[in-house]
């Protein structure tokens, strides 16, 4: 019960604006803006990006920050634990391994950027043509997929290793052959989806053009799915190129990846454990923070999840 | 469904024979030759035409690749350089004893350990509970698994002393090699439940349950979980994938004399023959495992197994 | 007057990632034996919630801030999961909007309705199954025998929603909660189930609480009838009252809204504007901004519940003996002016 003052002149009409009643109360925000907010309101994933950009700045500045270099060789400095002159100690030849790991680390991430963009550019390509032609072209590109899929990736990557000359490039090539198989099925899902639906069907209607329905509509759509990916892409890269450096197919000495220097670390497991811890917590924490960030992005891109 | 395992073996054969196929002229444009330098320099010319014919590398490349093709249809899958002598059919079967048990081990182990946390997780959600299976899942998914293998092997082996890390001993050498490769199984069936267990968590269905008096354990066991599981079989493959992958680096670490440690030492020591054999078995292995998998989610799913019928 | 369930002020909170939404601000509301009331509103007006606070089947975001409710005489308000779990499937029912939703798709229709049977009552299997059987016919399902071991997808929508229908009498419940229960569904099935639901309630005996939105299925099968806006009851009284009686400018634009078919129109009548945002709601009236006949006071202060006769009320301010003073003033003047 309310205890007011009811005064004749409070009945009188109100004055009220036509417009209030059409106001929206919250204000509008395009869906990247969107997307933007939520992932920034995910601790883990702003933790996450954090840490990727100091690494990755490390990797550029690192070695410049001592005065020695990863490929000069010390006999009278080898196996030292971390220590005021090499932070991070040094290896079987005595180099430096505070500037081995950064450089490795850099090797490594150039290394997966380059095979991911190339991943994404010929998935891109092939899902897009594939989804956008239809038909018979779209059949017949799909059953080569389908084929291409029951070969298991790291096989195809092991033999194509085997016939290239060894090196950088060799390695980049091979990881992309077979990684943009699973690129090109997802964007072709994608762009299958939103060609369905009511939205391009709406704007077909409208009279727009395809090519303005493939730029202003299917390829933004698109994007989301694209970046999500490749935040998952390039983890997996690190990890293809460790894995065959590990087991002794990838790089090698003296060149120095991460998965080169987890190797070496392992071989004096016994005796310099610090050989193997650092190169591998690096590779953890990217992994990990690669790993989070792309959780982050999709839940925050994801347009189901907005309350 | 008959014509779906048909068109689906169909496929398995072509995607067998273009690996075939493909790895047979790649080993053959590569450098070098299968033999030891040194030794084979030695060697007169009588004597390295008698070596190579015997290996039957003097023939032209198609008629190798017919004779190639015919003899794995026999079952004969060459002869291995590296051990000189033994066919590769002998030395694959000596060795699929010690990969089948590590790695049908890291899966159930996985498959358990992963069940459990997800269903955990997604039951407890945003209690402390989920954020340590989400924590277990984001590492176990991202630590490389050779670098999980070197740890335990670490840990567990070189500095506390529990078990043996190298050689094919006893039982307890399996247990590390199964363990290093159970994480990844376990971060992505922890994961992968969670999220289904917790999308299963908001259908109606489940609110009908509970509107029915139904209590939360009775729900989750015969409502959430039947519904949760049945996904779980489509990442079956990837998680093959990942032991498939993951027995080279850790057969390799612990010693473990299996296909994935056979693969890598016949890989740096470019014995083509073997090479191109686990090439094969490896794909032939995959591509049905795929294939049953996809069976049995057609078996084992009622909407997709009894065509829907309205009157 | 032996009031079946009995709602006091229920106040119920959502806490959201934007804030704490209200979306039940003080609802009061009586249901008696044989009785089908029917809450009507727009989507976000609170009606779902008021019902699921009601069975405590609140998201889990969600919590009664206040009010009470009693049932058969019990205070519910502060009852506890396992003590609302024995009143729920047996006492009070619900049946949800979706029938394919409702049901487990990987569970037989026979189970899903013997799970409750076995859950609140101590029967044997057979009975249990003969009972199930019972109630498929009841329903009006052809061939109970075969829809038994059937899966939701084999059957059509409107078998669908009978089923949960039969579900939800299983244990004869005194009180069923339909939301929206024809929404779903074509309009022609929608008049076989409302069907179902009136000759169901005469021989099972049970009382209905009804939400929709369409007030034509609230004219098919209602007798009384509550009127939700932003979170707030705003009329409420017997259905004759309601349809012909109206005084709140809501309902008055609800009713104006329906289409009828005999007059010509060229533009359908609409209420402009939307529903409050309710995680800071306005402070007078909830409707007041979208209401034609909006005093100043109606923007200031919520308006309190005027009784127009012994079962129809309304809370407007237009309802007050100033404003009819005011009303009857400008009414007189008018004819003196003519």
């Amino acid at each position: 019960m309310q205890n007011i003052e009811l005064t004749e002149d409070l009945f009188c009409p109100a004055e009220t604006d036509a417009s209030d009643r059409e106001k929206i109360s919250r204000p509008t925000r395009s869906a990247f803006q969107d997307g933007w907010i939520r992932l920034k309101q995910n601790k883990g994933s702003v933790i996450a990006l954090a840490i990727l950009l100091i690494l990755v700045a490390l990797a550029f500045l690192g070695p410049i920050l001592t005065k020695y270099n990863y490929y000069d060789t010390n006999y009278k400095a080898i196996f030292q634990t971390p220590n005021a002159e090499h932070w991070f100690g040094t290896d079987k030849f005595g180099r430096d391994e505070w500037s081995r790991v950064w450089y490795g680390t850099r090797i490594s991430l150039l290394i997966a950027v380059v095979a991911a963009a190339l991943d994404l550019v010929v998935g891109v390509t092939y899902g897009s043509i594939s989804a956008l032609l239809g038909g018979k072209v779209d059949s017949v590109m799909q059953r080569i997929i389908e084929v291409l899929i029951g070969i298991p990736n790291l096989i195809i990557v092991i033999l194509l290793m085997m016939i290239m000359p060894a090196g950088i490039g060799t390695l980049i090539i091979a990881m992309s052959i077979s990684g943009w198989v699973n690129m090109a099925r997802l964007v072709r899902a994608e762009i299958l989806k939103l060609k369905d639906q009511e939205f391009v069907l709406a704007a077909r209607i409208l009279g727009t053009s395809n090519k303005q329905i493939i730029l202003r509509h299917l390829i933004p759509n698109t994007v989301g799915v694209i970046v999500i990916n490749t935040m998952f892409t390039i983890p997996s890269a690190i990890f293809t190129e460790a894995f065959l450096s590990f087991i002794g197919i990838g790089l090698q000495e003296p060149k120095a990846s991460l998965g080169v220097l987890i190797n070496s670390g392992f071989q004096v497991i016994n005796s310099q454990v610090y050989l193997l811890f650092i190169p591998a917590v690096i590779i953890v924490l990217i992994m990990v923070c690669f790993s989070i960030l792309g959780d982050g992005l999709r839940d925050a891109f994801d347009p189901r999840m907005r309350i | 469904m008959r014509k779906y395992i048909i068109k689906r073996l169909v496929y398995l054969v072509i995607t067998l024979l273009v690996i075939a196929t493909a790895t047979f002229f790649l080993m053959h444009s590569l450098p070098g030759t299968p033999f030891d330098e040194d030794k084979i320099s030695n060697l007169s010319q009588e004597q390295q035409k008698q070596v190579y014919a015997s290996y039957g590398l003097d023939q032209p490349v198609y008629i190798q690749y017919f004779k190639y093709l015919k003899n794995i249809f026999q079952g004969d899958l060459g002869t291995s350089t590296l051990y000189t002598g033994q066919s590769v059919q002998s030395i694959l079967a000596a060795r699929i004893v010690p990969s089948a048990l590590v790695g049908i081990q890291a899966v159930l182990v996985g498959l358990l350990i992963g069940l459990f946390l997800g269903i955990v997780a997604a039951y407890r959600h945003n209690t402390s509970m989920d954020y340590l299976t989400m924590v277990i899942s984001v590492l176990g998914i991202s630590v490389p698994n050779f670098v999980v293998a070197a740890l335990l092997q670490y840990f567990f082996g070189l500095k506390w002393g529990l078990l043996p890390v190298a050689y094919w001993e006893s039982y307890a050498s399996s247990i590390l090699p199964s363990l290093a490769l159970s994480f990844g199984v376990i971060a992505q069936i922890a994961r992968f439940v969670r999220t289904e267990m917790l999308t299963v968590l908001q259908q109606d269905y489940i609110l009908m349950a509970k509107a029915k008096g139904i209590s939360p354990v009775k729900i989750l066991l015969r409502h959430a979980l039947r519904n949760s599981l049945l996904p779980v079989i489509t990442i079956l493959g990837s998680i093959t994938v990942n032991i498939l992958t993951g027995s080279l680096a850790v057969e390799s670490i612990y010693g473990v004399p299996g296909i994935g440690s056979l693969f890598v030492d016949t890989i740096k020591a470019n014995d083509y023959s073997t090479i191109l054999g686990l090439t094969l078995f490896y794909s032939a292995f995959y591509v049905v495992v795929i294939l049953l998998i996809d069976i049995l989610y057609c078996v084992i799913d009622p909407r997709i197994r009894l065509a829907p019928s309205k009157e | 007057m032996s009031c079946l369930l009995e709602v006091k002020n229920l106040e119920i909170n959502l806490l959201t990632q934007s804030g704490t939404v209200k979306a039940v601000r003080g609802v009061s509301l009586s249901l008696e034996p044989k009785d089908t009331l029917a809450i009507v509103g727009e989507s976000g007006s609170g009606k779902t919630m008021t019902v699921k606070g009601i069975m405590k089947l609140l998201p889990k975001s969600g919590k009664i801030a206040a009010g009470q409710v009693t049932f058969d005489g019990k205070d519910i308000t502060n009852f506890s999961d396992r003590q609302m779990r024995k009143l729920n499937g047996s006492e009070i029912s619900m049946i949800f909007q979706d029938p394919m939703t409702s049901l487990n798709p990987t569970m037989t229709i026979g189970k899903q309705i013997i799970e409750v049977l076995s859950e609140h009552k101590k029967l044997s299997s057979q009975k249990m199954k003969a009972r199930a059987l019972e109630l498929l016919e009841l329903v009006g399902i052809s061939y109970p025998e075969k829809r038994f071991g059937q899966y939701p997808h084999q059957l059509s929508g409107g078998m669908r929603q009978r089923v949960v229908i039969a579900i939800a009498l299983a244990c004869n419940p005194k009180i069923l909660v339909a939301d929206e229960p024809t929404t779903a569904l074509d309009v022609t099935i929608q008049a076989q189930i409302l069907d179902l639901m009136k000759s169901l309630q005469s021989r099972v005996n049970t009382s209905i609480i009804l939400i929709t939105h369409n007030l034509g299925v609230v004219a098919n099968i209602a007798n009384k009838v509550a009127v939700m806006y932003g979170g707030k009851i705003v009329e409420s009284g017997l259905i004759d009252e309601i349809f012909y009686q109206a005084q709140h400018p809501y309902t008055l634009g609800l009713i104006a809204s329906i289409p009828k078919i005999h007059e010509t129109a060229n533009v359908l009548k609409t209420i402009p504007g939307t529903p409050p945002d309710l995680i800071d709601p306005p402070k007078g009236c909830p409707f007041a901004p979208r209401c034609e006949k909006a005093l100043k006071v109606c923007q200031l202060y919520q308006p309190e519940y005027t009784q127009i006769s012994a079962t129809h009320c309304s809370a407007c301010w237009l309802q007050h003996p100033i404003a009819k003073k005011q009303t009857a003033n400008m009414s007189g003047k008018e004819s003196r002016d003519e």
